[in-house]
């Protein structure tokens, strides 16, 4: 057989192959671009009148943090709520954007699950969401001490999930200014 | 007489029926567009127009396969409310683009920009046809067509006996046969 007719074969291999990759690919998970990139400025009041809003300076406090986009609409957010509640408990620094919510609702929500965050900020309109990135909820942001987004998880975070997140807040407190100089 | 009639009219009824059909897909751009966009239009037409052709170019991420302006996604909402207002605020199309791909990378463009990422997905196509034709030219000049080689002297006596019809077809058969 002469070896030019391969070059069919081969090409159509090639075509499977390709194909086949594509048929694993996530067209949901939309790469974030802000990854690498500075949180964006905003400054959001808070969720009931006496507590704390967030300010995109809380999250550049030189530790890293985790910032999770939630709202009481968000049937997901309900599956990775016990995990939020164990980071919290760990004493991860975690803080909330409260997406397109009701406050009242909110409230409800985290009355009956537990509210893991250090401070939340009440994003009605969704517009800081916009700046985030944020194209679905629950979303979740590992920020770094110098306010650097390093990583974003879309969608709940599953139980298999999670190793991946761990890793990805340890590898953010590493590049961290305070944890540099804990560690001198 | 009464046939022709019959055509006609038959023609004449095609003819409203293609005007039917054409006028229905006139109207029918019409409502789609004007069904999502539940928001407040802009009070100036000019302006109105130009965000709707911004919003047009824009990917819902939600249902990723429509634009914004013709989603009824809540996020698809949200941006074409941001859209309107960076239009009143006198920003051109490239500046709200450049804004959405920094928050959502180039796949909020419905249609990809032309960058390193995107080189094989533009180039692929043409490049595939100039292959191709690169490939039938080199193959047409390396076996130019066969000549056919010119009769000898036998042949060309039983060709010129079949034309004068000296012999049946029969015997020209036959004589393809002895051969």
């Amino acid at each position: 057989m002469r070896p030019i007719l391969w070059v069919p074969l081969l090409l159509f291999a090639a075509l499977v192959m390709a194909l086949t990759i594509g048929l694993f690919l996530k067209p949901r998970e939309i790469p974030s671009a802000m990854i690498a990139q500075p949180v964006p400025a905003f400054d959001l009041p808070p969720l009931w009148m006496s507590g704390e809003g967030l300010q995109s300076s809380d999250l550049a406090k030189g530790e890293a943090v985790l910032l999770n986009v939630f709202a009481s609409w968000c049937a997901p957010c309900r599956i990775e709520h016990p995990f939020l509640m164990e980071l919290a408990d760990e004493g991860i620094p975690l803080y909330g954007l409260n997406y397109k919510d009701k406050p009242e609702d909110a409230l409800a929500f985290l009355g009956e699950l537990g509210n893991p965050y250090r401070r939340i900020g009440a994003d009605r309109d969704g517009r800081v969401g916009i700046d985030f990135g944020v194209y679905g909820v629950p979303e979740t942001y590992v920020i770094n001490g110098q306010g650097q987004i390093a990583y974003k998880h879309i969608g709940p975070i599953l139980p298999q999930n999670q190793d991946q997140l761990r890793q990805a807040i340890k590898k953010a407190a590493q590049e961290s200014p305070a944890n540099e100089k804990a560690s001198e | 007489m009464r046939g022709w009639q019959v055509i006609k009219k038959g023609l004449a009824i095609k003819k409203g029926l293609a005007i039917l059909i054409v006028g229905l897909f006139c109207l029918a751009p019409l409502p789609a567009s004007a069904v999502a966009v539940d928001d407040r239009p802009l009070p100036d037409a000019a302006q109105e127009a130009r965000a709707r052709l911004i919003m047009a170019g824009i990917r819902c991420l939600v249902c990723q396969n429509q634009s914004i302006e013709d989603s009824n996604a809540p996020l698809a909402r949200d941006l074409r409310v941001l859209v309107r207002q960076q239009v009143a605020a006198g920003k051109n199309r490239e500046e709200i683009e450049a804004f959405l791909v920094s928050r959502y990378g180039d796949w909020v463009l419905m249609s990809p920009p032309f960058n390193p990422r995107t080189l094989i997905l533009w180039l692929f196509p043409p490049g595939l046809l100039l292959g191709a034709l690169v490939f039938l030219w080199y193959r047409s000049r390396q076996t130019p067509q066969a000549r056919p080689r010119p009769l000898d002297a036998s042949e060309q006596a039983r060709l010129d006996a079949i034309l004068s019809g000296a012999t049946s077809d029969r015997d020209a058969d036959r004589g393809e046969q002895n051969r």
